[in-house]
């Protein structure tokens, strides 16, 4: 049983809300994902089973809508009993909405906050947007693209080379980060319900998450007014800094994070240059000698004294070297059961098949009994010990659960 | 000021750098009472932001990292020397009146410290654990380092992060020490509704690199259900649309050095418009019409949008582009949209505390307003044990002479 067991939410589906609503789905609420007629215009996202596009193949569909109940009203129907009628029954048995409609849409059909807390006092209404419900650009048209160049991240990502565009990263981030603030928010206030408090309206602003999820790029400006500048595969800096990403003999990439500053990180290196026999092509091996000698490296010291610095680069060149002998992920495997922290530039397709993910249980086999068959999903990405999700359901065709979600609201 | 969301919450916090700092933080600006624990003989320096770059100023030292105070914000700080019989009755006694405790060491430090979940437990019977780390605390990583590029590159975000043809350029920042926070986040608050309907406490073991891996779900399904690797010809290439539905969809030079404009449009009507504010014969041909009519020549669609783009100015552009409702943005450099965006100035995005050492300093304020209990951002990350007094004598009823001696016998 979930952590969220018997918490009701409905979202209406959209590119913003999808993962709050997945994220809290998974977590055990019973999240209803209303569409319009004819299904949510997601379903014409691809990628598609066997790339054949149709309401019930959208593998983006499948994805973000895993253990929700589906229900269709059509909210341009103001018919006495029509859609919104219904609606407005769903919301009176819900605890939550996630909505991240237009500013003003809901307003206009009625459907707003001011609305719905007239019929549900407890309501938690969560709407998440580009720019917030209000504010000077909150009338702005956004996809996840234009909110991760707007907000900062797009700034800080790509390669060394800056003829060639900076780079948004994949996955549609923007929405993730708006999406997991909107479901800590949705949590927070249900913390203070629970504790006696009223229910509230939530302003989730994709924009300002973003901006405040760059690390230094912000807080390197706020504090003293320095420019970060992007590099490739590692990051952005006021000043240029060593390359980090190395082609390993496979053709993937390792990053090869710090490089050895402790005289025991200098000691395995050199020992496993000597059991490569690779001590012959590396003449500085010596130097990786003398600091296992020294006590520690300070980044200071780096700089100042001439000797240290050559033995740091000397690290550094050592790794690069091993790194360009082996696979990505042998030398992953290598380094870090050395105590050296390095990680594998693993592809999605590597991890439901990497030993540590699958004997954590991280991918999960999910049923498609309507298909005949089961498919491995991404886990959780959070999950409790003490209050385990039941294992995520396939999403669900469009009005699936019309009749039993619809016909027992009154 | 109106009422505080997790106001009935304490947290007893062994939390440091951003992946479990940023978490506790969240909680402290709803108004959790958030008790960050120090080592007092190594003069908190386990947090290796404590005394890191940035500075403010020329000023130099242990109080003066602006990483470290950004991320602890609204905290109290105490320390607390484990290597003592007394500093370990001590937090005993912290966590016997705790709700939760957080902590971000490698896998099985604070075991070793004589902490683990099982002794927790015997102190507290509810109370709420949560462990963060790289790569969980089982499973045959369990033991390696890491931090957010090593996350970001086994979590698959590295990878996917590219143009066409090129090495990966993955994220220019610590993305998933970020969303580790938020994951965290998000597990200490379910624990929490758990523990409402329940009564129970329970131990959450998060893994930085699950949390990575989860942000990639298409591209995982593309694979195990169509076979389809994201390594392959032409991919990945991220500026431009997963989904198959929006052409054009880029980042695009325009007038200047190293200036440029995003913009997408996500139907064919929002093309016609593109099209027309153009203006260029190329860009009515009725083959570019349809959805299925870009993608067939997206390289040489892209590089007539890049030739015609390259001789604008990118905030005029952008204004034009949104006036006929087409999706476009700037690639805002960090002073654009901290200093001069309207937006996030209207927010408060970039609240400004106190610091005791530091000064005046702005600081990551929250991308979200609820209308009943607000955040609040307005009091600086701690001091090295700023708060021992407050929490030894207040909280744990100690007197300021007992105190006083805890000090002086490198308790405290």
């Amino acid at each position: 049983m979930g952590p969220l067991n018997g918490l009701r939410i409905i979202e209406l589906s959209s590119d913003g809300a999808a993962f709050a609503g997945k994220l809290l789905a998974e977590l055990g609420a019973d999240v209803i994902v209303v569409e319009p007629p004819g299904g949510s215009p997601q379903r014409a996202y691809g990628p598609f089973l066997e790339d054949q596009a149709g309401p019930e193949r959208s593998l983006y569909w499948w994805h973000y809508n895993t253990s929700k109940r589906s229900v269709v009203i059509d909210l341009d129907d103001d018919a006495p009993g029509g859609g919104r009628d219904t609606f407005r029954r769903l919301v009176a048995d819900a605890d939550a909405l996630v909505e991240a409609e237009r500013p003003g849409r809901l307003a206009a059909l009625g459907l707003d906050y001011a609305d719905l807390r007239a019929i549900k006092p407890e309501l938690i209404h969560c709407a998440i947007t580009p720019f917030g419900r209000s504010g000077p650009r909150s009338e702005e048209h956004a996809t996840d693209l234009t909110v991760l160049a707007g907000s900062g991240p797009v700034w800080s990502c790509g390669y060394d080379d800056h003829t060639v565009p900076p780079v948004r990263g994949g996955g549609n981030q923007g929405y993730h980060t708006g999406g997991v603030w909107g479901a800590i928010s949705v949590l927070t206030a249900l913390q203070h319900r629970s504790a006696g408090g009223s229910g509230q309206f939530i302003d989730v602003n994709m924009h300002a998450a973003s901006n405040v999820t760059t690390e230094l790029a912000s807080y390197g400006w706020l504090v003293a007014r320095r420019e970060v500048q992007r590099q490739t595969g590692r990051h952005a800096s006021p000043r240029p800094t060593d390359a980090t990403q190395v082609l390993c003999a496979d053709g993937r990439y390792l990053n090869t994070g710090v490089p050895p500053r402790k005289p025991a990180e200098f000691k395995v290196l050199h020992q496993w240059l000597v059991e490569l026999d690779l001590t012959e092509e590396f003449p500085l091996a010596v130097l990786l000698e003398m600091g296992g000698q020294y006590e520690h490296i300070g980044m200071a010291e780096i700089e100042e004294d001439p000797m240290i610095g050559e033995v740091f680069g000397a690290g550094r060149d050592a790794v690069a070297l091993i790194a360009g002998r082996l696979s990505a992920h042998d030398a992953f495997l290598g380094f870090q059961q050395r105590g050296l922290p390095v990680g594998a530039v693993f592809a999605p397709e590597d991890i439901v098949h990497d030993a540590h993910f699958v004997a954590r249980g991280f991918p999960v086999e999910v049923d498609h009994e309507d298909l005949g068959r089961s498919f491995t999903y991404p886990g959780a990405s959070v999950r409790l010990n003490g209050s385990p999700a039941v294992p995520p359901r396939r999403a669900p065709h469009v009005g699936e659960h019309d009749a039993e979600v619809l016909g027992a609201t009154h | 000021m109106g009422a505080s969301a997790l106001g009935h919450v304490r947290i007893c916090d062994f939390t440091g750098q951003l992946a479990g700092a940023g978490a506790t933080r969240h909680l402290a600006a709803f108004g959790a009472q958030v008790i960050r624990i120090e080592d007092p003989v190594r003069k908190g320096r386990w947090d290796i932001l404590r005394g890191s770059p940035p500075f403010k100023d020329e000023r130099r030292g242990n109080e003066f990292g602006a990483a470290f105070q950004n991320h602890n914000v609204g905290k109290l700080g105490i320390t607390i020397n484990m290597r003592t019989e007394r500093g370990r009755e001590l937090l005993t006694e912290l966590v016997g009146i705790s709700d939760v405790v957080t902590e971000n060491f490698a896998a099985g430090v604070l075991e070793r410290m004589g902490f683990g979940y099982e002794q927790l437990r015997a102190i507290k019977d509810d109370i709420i654990y949560v462990s963060n780390c790289g790569f969980g605390q089982t499973g045959p990583y369990s033991s390696f380092k890491s931090w957010g590029p090593i996350a970001q590159a086994v979590g698959g975000l590295t990878s996917t992060s590219g143009l066409a043809g090129m090495p990966p350029a993955g994220w220019g920042y610590s993305y998933m020490d970020h969303h580790g926070g938020y994951f965290m986040t998000l597990g200490i608050l379910a624990a929490l509704c758990h523990r409402s309907q329940t009564g129970e406490g329970q131990w959450v073991d998060m893994s930085c690199t699950e949390a990575a891996a989860a942000l990639l779900g298409p591209a995982v399904l593309d694979y195990t259900v169509n076979g389809r690797p994201t390594r392959r010809e032409g991919s990945p290439d991220s500026n431009r649309d997963a989904t198959g539905t929006m052409v054009p969809h880029g980042i695009y030079a325009t007038a200047g050095q190293d200036n440029w404009i995003a913009l997408s449009c996500r139907n064919d009507a929002e093309w016609a418009a593109l099209a027309e504010e153009i203006g260029a014969s190329w860009a009515t041909d009725a083959r570019l019409a349809t959805v299925a009519g870009r993608l067939a020549v997206q390289d040489a669609l892209d590089a007539d949008v890049d030739r015609w783009s390259r001789d604008h100015d990118r905030f005029e552009l952008a204004a034009r582009l949104q006036a006929r409702s087409i999706p476009a943005a700037v690639v805002a450099r960090p002073g654009e949209r901290i200093d001069q965006d309207p937006n996030t100035a209207a927010w408060g995005l970039w609240p400004t505390v106190d610091h005791a050492a530091m000064g005046e300093v702005r600081v990551d304020g929250m991308p979200v307003h609820l209308s009943e209990t607000d955040w609040v951002i307005d009091r600086a990350a701690p001091v090295l044990g700023a708060d021992n007094e407050y929490v030894f004598g207040e909280i744990l009823g100690l007197s300021a002479s007992e105190i006083a001696g805890l000090a002086d016998e490198g308790v405290i």
